[in-house]
């Protein structure tokens, strides 16, 4: 067994729009390790989010072929991939998707009633060790609309971990938060990844994909530029030197 | 997802929705509780129709003429002319398992005391009808069979003729009313009976020696029935078989000839009444469906608003392992737990509105553990009927595009 999380070689995808055919991926061959923390890049249209919706098998490929974690997907069926991704995957979206009226940690519990080998108390005791590890240990029985944007999307994280997921994918985590919850939110994805997650991100911003340990482009259905960072940013340094007013904004004396 | 699971998604739904979920369930407490309301009233309504005539006496023997066909051929008003007075004649001295027997010949005349005037029915009978039909004296006496050789103007009256001609609580004996032209004389009152099962009233009527009604008011050599009653009910089969017998042999029938007549028992009667009630109580309960398949259809009604504003739910919930079948499941445990609890409140409202509705009919309304069952039964289709398609439409989203509705 070696590390590699996802093996792609000449994968493409392309839609029917009527009479027209968009490729929307033309080709892609990438690779991705065990450890690593990859943002893809690229303009709207460029593909990225195609790329992202077949790295997390909710939509199949046209040609070429994937394997996630030595296991080869663009065979499977709706039922076996809605079982992959119970079972080997995290998700983490822009508008955070929690179940409104519902708890945090009912919230985060969610994935494992899809899985029927885990029972009511294990699935507890998962779900609270992932609300731990986001930091919102005391926010348990919260209800979605009693969190500010940056805890809410720490509660969607935890639901991303509680399966304990080879990848965890992530569409624009932090598009829909200010800048200085944006830097938390990498903070906790590094602390993540340095904990030993596989994690990948979407983004179409450049100082936000600075915190990842590697940069893919897409550009027109196609890898236009690849990059790994040497000098990794580190999101809880620049937190330090953000200005103190920011802090004060948010908890108003 | 195990089944507990899905129940407390469900539960939680409905309670986020309350209003609509009560108002979705008015749909079907309605339907189901007019079926059983329906059913209920119907049943109660033959129990007293068999009750009552039970009570008239199930050893009773009807005889009437039948309207025979004769390949395809009506033979008409002839075939209603069977029967004579030779036959009960023949009944009385021969059938040994008959303990009484009496002609019928009916008369519809306007009968008038003073200056008020009834529309009546005269039975023209032996003074054993009394006897058969179980119907009793109050004052006065019946005739005697002097008086019934003699075609004697004489007559007993119900209740409700005494109400129409003399007023209420009044006692006409030996006042003399006049009945086509002719001057009858009062000589008896009968005790009130009321109205029966079918809601007929049973004292608007005019009792008269057979003879008199036969030759003076209606002017015919036949008669239009025979009343009998048999030694006891057990009896009764024997009697009828007597009857036939000697009714065949009376009138002249050959081997290949089918009978001119028909026999009816009370208790032959009783099964039809029945049949009729549940004709009726079926088909009510069949209009009252209709209201409980509307409830149906807004549950269907809901359950695709439900499915559309939870879409991205439903995308989210696919992106993190449900499968089609549990999404599937999910609707439908709400949408059963919709039409559920809607019947069980349906049985409810029904039972009481058959227990008012009985009591304001003076009818006992009989709600059975048949049809609670079946209500039941039907509410359980309903929801996985209207529930499957909207059910099955969640289930097909695809997670990409559900996850980005907005």
């Amino acid at each position: 067994m070696d590390n590699t999380i996802i093996r792609i070689t000449n994968l493409r995808k392309d839609y029917f729009v009527g009479e027209i055919t968009v490729h929307a991926l033309r080709g892609i061959d990438m690779e991705i390790k065990e450890g690593e923390f990859v943002a893809i890049m690229g303009t709207s249209g460029s593909g990225k989010s195609t790329m992202l919706n077949i790295l997390g098998c909710l939509d199949t490929p046209s040609g070429g072929s994937y394997h996630l974690d030595s296991v080869d997907v663009s065979t499977m069926n709706r039922d076996e991939l809605a079982r992959l991704r119970n079972l080997k995957l995290g998700f983490v979206f822009q508008a955070y998707n929690l179940l409104p009226r519902t708890t945090a940690l009912e919230n985060v519990e969610l994935p494992l009633f899809y899985n029927n080998r885990i029972k009511a108390k294990e699935r507890r005791e998962l779900a609270m060790n992932a609300l731990e590890s986001v930091g919102l240990a005391d926010r348990l029985d919260h209800m979605p609309n009693q969190l500010s944007g940056g805890q809410q999307q720490r509660v969607a994280i935890a639901r991303s971990l509680v399966n304990n997921p080879v990848l965890i994918l992530a569409d624009e985590p932090t598009g829909n938060l200010d800048t200085r919850t944006s830097f938390e939110i990498m903070e906790l994805f590094q602390d993540l990844n340095s904990k030993g997650r596989t994690i990948v991100f979407v983004t179409h911003e450049s100082d936000i994909a600075r915190f990842a340990t590697r940069n893919i482009v897409f550009r027109d259905g196609r890898i236009q530029r690849e990059a790994c960072l040497t000098e990794r940013l580190l999101a809880s340094e620049i937190l330090k030197s953000l200005p103190v007013e920011d802090i004060e904004l948010t908890q108003p004396k | 997802m195990d089944l507990s699971n899905l129940f407390k998604i469900a539960v939680r739904a409905l309670v986020r929705n309350k209003m609509r979920a009560v108002l979705t369930m008015l749909g079907i407490i309605i339907g189901v509780g007019s079926v059983i309301a329906m059913l209920a009233i119907g049943q109660g309504s033959k129990q007293k129709i068999r009750d009552e005539m039970s009570s008239m006496g199930t050893n009773m023997i009807m005889i009437m003429p039948n309207y025979m066909r004769r390949g395809g051929v009506s033979l008409g008003a002839s075939s209603s002319m069977a029967l004579k007075y030779s036959d009960v004649a023949a009944i009385r001295n021969e059938a040994a398992a008959v303990a009484a027997v009496s002609p019928e010949v009916r008369s519809n005349n306007q009968v008038i005391f003073g200056n008020q005037n009834t529309q009546t029915t005269i039975y023209g009978v032996s003074e054993e009808y009394l006897a058969i039909r179980k119907l009793e004296i109050s004052s006065g006496r019946i005739f005697t069979q002097a008086e019934t050789r003699s075609m004697a103007k004489v007559c007993l009256l119900g209740r409700t003729v005494i109400e129409n001609l003399f007023g209420k609580d009044s006692d006409p004996v030996g006042m003399t009313i006049r009945i086509k032209n002719l001057p009858f004389e009062v000589i008896g009152v009968l005790k009130g009976k009321g109205e029966n099962g079918m809601g007929m009233d049973q004292d608007d009527l005019i009792i008269a020696p057979y003879t008199t009604v036969q030759r003076r008011l209606a002017a015919i050599d036949y008669i239009n029935g025979i009343y009998a009653s048999a030694t006891s009910e057990a009896k009764s089969a024997v009697a009828i078989a007597e009857v036939e017998e000697i009714l065949r042999r009376n009138h002249k029938l050959r081997e290949s000839e089918e009978d001119d007549f028909r026999i009816m028992s009370q208790s032959e009667l009783i099964e039809t009444f029945s049949s009729i009630s549940d004709v009726m109580t079926y088909l009510l309960g069949a209009i009252a469906g209709i209201s409980l398949l509307v409830g149906g259809i807004g549950i269907m009604n809901i359950m695709f608003v439900s499915v559309t504003e939870r879409t991205r739910e439903i995308g989210l919930r696919m992106s993190i392992g449900g499968r089609g079948r549990d999404i599937l499941r999910q609707f439908l445990v709400e949408s059963m737990l919709l039409s559920i609890m809607g019947g069980t409140l349906g049985v409810i409202f029904g039972y009481i509105v058959a227990k008012v509705a009985g009591s304001v009919m003076n009818n006992p309304a009989i709600v059975t553990s048949h049809s609670v069952i079946l209500a039941f039964a039907v509410c359980f289709a309903i929801g996985v009927f209207f529930g499957w398609y909207p059910a099955k439409k969640a289930a097909g989203l695809n997670p990409i595009e559900a996850l980005r509705y907005e």
